[in-house]
């Protein structure tokens, strides 16, 4: 993989399953986001392929639940409003309401309150809710447990489990501090390409 | 197809393309050079002096061909580009973006030429005719795809973006084209069509335009040459090739 | 509507982009009062003679309305670009002309719309011939989408670069020039008795042209941004 000719990080052979967490861990400038964003598709890698389940995807044609670090929240819009416009997007998962992935993730209360007005970690939280009301099955997360609170790491934990109990899959990205407390995980250390 | 392909992506490779242009470079800015002092002196000194327009009328023997030119980057730059997104050569993307510097020089040179021959012709530097008012169009373009190519830091997403304006503006072309000619019929008042009377052209004046006009297809070929090669150092600079290109083959360690 | 189908996407985008403009109402009438301005302008500057202002309304309301456009498309991906959803609307797999189309539908809906709905006050205060004011209002309808969809495309190609706006005027305004001659033509025609039929077809032309090949061309522009 390179960035402006520089190579970002070398050759990776990795899988991912149904019902388990991939933990990448790696320093600053390690390529942890740039992998997440080649296997959403939204970059291409300079060499290789992914295949999702089983079938080389040259192009998106199933959706990804997909947390960076912008979190993708218009500032004007209100959670509940926000929610609304990733179920269009993504569909709805069956059986939660936007009202109830907002409470599950502790943002009762700001339902209506404009994002602009939301600290960090609420925003957070709420982009967390938004992967709770759709209904893909691949999340890829990066740094997922950055700006949050101990209470909001003990709910990305409780998310993830939930979500692999369900059959899903997720892939995040740490730096290492903190740990993930999930039933099953496995690891994968990147390393600094060095040119 | 599949052969042509093959053919292009060979030729794509960075370094052969180093290789070919430096020998093709000199070729082309020998025969530019010959080609363009013929053609110039036949139609500076031999070609006789129209009986209209007298002396004058012989800046058309740059004018025509740098109009010829600046339609034909355009297009090559255009198709150049084409190749870059769709097939994604790193070259074909360095020669669009190369072009588009060559392309408005010679936009140029047709309007600075233009407004020349019309001060004498017209008693004005500039008309609102509307081939001059297309070409002062498609100036814009040229800017348009260099200035989109500058802006974006990334050089190789800059050149697919720029390409992708360049195709844009392709399709846009002929209509922009052909709405400035219905303008043009529409206001009748300043309609003053340039070189009238074209189709009779006298063989004495026929053969500087065409030497004028492959003078300047060579040129292009040797600036565009040029310009690509240097921007390939410029990208590549940290490869072998190209640091054995500035400086010579490296020599083992002692 | 089912919650991710293509459809429930495309409106979906048009809810968000015009609750977030709604919101931020003031910001969007910008190009209305940029346009009342610069009507007010020119006879500050041609001076007061009816006869005079009343030949050029046509083309002036027309150069007005294109760089009125042009004001508010800059901020059209800035948004998606910087907050992030644009990442989200690649990975959400809904096909992206769709999703540019809504934008650019709304870009219509909040630019386009409040310059035609004045353009009558502005015709009327430059003295344009009332006969002239359909073929205006007719032209403007044509030719108003034509100018959000090219300059959608312009906007996708810049989203993201620092000093984009004057790089989006360069780009859009030479591409738009055939739009602003049969626009501003077919007043002309019709002021001086000529037929309007083939300007506005041309512009008709355009438009379904535009509207057929514009969202793809502006997601693929979206997508250059991206890989």
């Amino acid at each position: 993989m390179v960035r402006q000719g520089e190579p970002i990080f070398g050759p990776l052979d990795f899988d991912l399953h149904a019902g388990e967490v991939l933990l990448i861990e790696g320093g600053n400038g390690s390529g942890k986001t740039t992998l997440l964003r080649v296997l959403a598709g939204l970059l291409s890698a300079s060499e290789g392929r992914i295949e999702r389940n089983g079938v080389v995807s040259e192009d998106l044609t199933t959706p990804v639940g997909f947390l960076s670090h912008a979190l993708g929240l218009r500032a004007d819009l209100s959670p509940i409003e926000q929610l609304d416009f990733f179920a269009c997007l993504y569909g709805l998962r069956p059986g939660i309401s936007a009202m109830g992935a907002l409470k599950s993730v502790g943002l009762d209360g700001f339902e209506h309150m404009p994002v602009r007005r939301l600290s960090a970690g609420q925003r957070k939280r709420c982009a967390l809710a938004a992967l709770l009301h759709t209904a893909n099955t691949l999340w890829l997360l990066d740094e997922p447990y950055a700006n949050l609170d101990r209470d909001g790491q003990i709910l990305v934990d409780r998310l993830l489990e939930a979500h692999i109990a369900r059959g899903g899959a997720a892939l995040i990205t740490s730096h290492g501090l903190i740990e993930p407390t999930v039933s099953r995980v496995r690891r994968m250390r990147m390393e600094l390409a060095h040119a | 197809m599949n052969g042509f392909l093959v053919w292009l992506n060979s030729f794509g490779s960075p370094e052969k393309f180093h290789r070919v242009a430096l020998r093709f470079e000199p070729w082309l800015l020998g025969l530019a050079l010959l080609v363009g002092a013929v053609g110039l002196y036949l139609g500076l000194v031999k070609a006789p002096a129209d009986y209209l327009q007298g002396e004058s009328a012989r800046i058309m023997y740059i004018h025509i061909p740098a109009a010829w030119m600046s339609l034909f980057i355009y297009g090559f730059m255009a198709f150049s580009g084409f190749c870059a997104l769709v097939w994604r050569f790193k070259v074909a993307e360095l020669m669009a973006m190369a072009a588009a510097p060559i392309g408005a020089g010679f936009t140029a040179v047709t309007l600075i030429t233009g407004s020349l021959w019309g001060r004498p012709t017209w008693g004005t530097y500039w008309v609102w005719d509307a081939r001059l008012t297309s070409e002062l169009v498609l100036l814009f373009l040229f800017f348009g795809v260099i200035g989109l190519y500058n802006a974006i830091e990334d050089q190789r997403k800059g050149a697919r973006a720029a390409s992708l304006l360049a195709l844009i503006g392709l399709v846009n072309l002929p209509i922009i084209h052909f709405s400035v000619n219905w303008w043009n019929t529409l206001h009748q008042g300043n309609s003053i069509n340039l070189f009238a009377g074209k189709s009779s052209i006298h063989p004495s004046m026929l053969w500087p335009l065409i030497l004028m006009a492959l003078a300047t297809k060579f040129w292009f070929g040797a600036s565009l040459l040029a310009r690509t090669r240097i921007a390939l150092i410029e990208f590549e600079a940290g490869k072998e090739w190209a640091q054995t290109a500035l400086f010579g083959p490296r020599r083992p360690e002692a | 509507m089912r919650k991710g189908s293509v459809l429930s996407a495309f409106f979906g985008v048009m809810r968000r982009d015009a609750l977030s403009l709604w919101r931020r109402r003031a910001d969007a009438l910008n190009p209305i009062w940029f346009a009342a301005i610069v009507v007010t302008l020119f006879p500050l500057a041609l001076g007061p003679e009816a006869a005079k202002l009343a030949r050029i309304a046509g083309g002036v309301i027309w150069v007005i309305v294109l760089l009125a456009s042009l004001l508010s498309l800059d901020a059209l991906f800035r948004a998606d670009l910087e907050e992030g959803s644009l990442d989200l609307m690649l990975t959400s797999a809904q096909p992206l002309a769709v999703l540019a189309a809504a934008k650019i539908l709304l870009h219509w809906l909040a630019t386009g719309l409040p310059l035609l709905a004045i353009t009558p006050i502005a015709a009327t205060a430059l003295g344009l011939s009332p006969k002239a004011l359909p073929v205006l209002l007719t032209s403007l309808a044509l030719g108003t989408p034509i100018i959000s969809v090219i300059g959608a495309c312009a906007a996708a190609l810049t989203a993201g670069l620092r000093r984009a706006g004057m790089l989006l005027s360069l780009i859009v305004l030479p591409l738009v020039v055939p739009v602003l001659i049969f626009g501003a033509g077919a007043v002309e025609a019709s002021l001086t008795g000529t037929s309007t039929t083939q300007p506005m077809l041309f512009l008709a032309a355009g438009l379904v042209a535009s509207i057929a090949l514009g969202p793809m061309v502006c997601a693929a522009a979206l997508r250059l941004g991206n890989h």
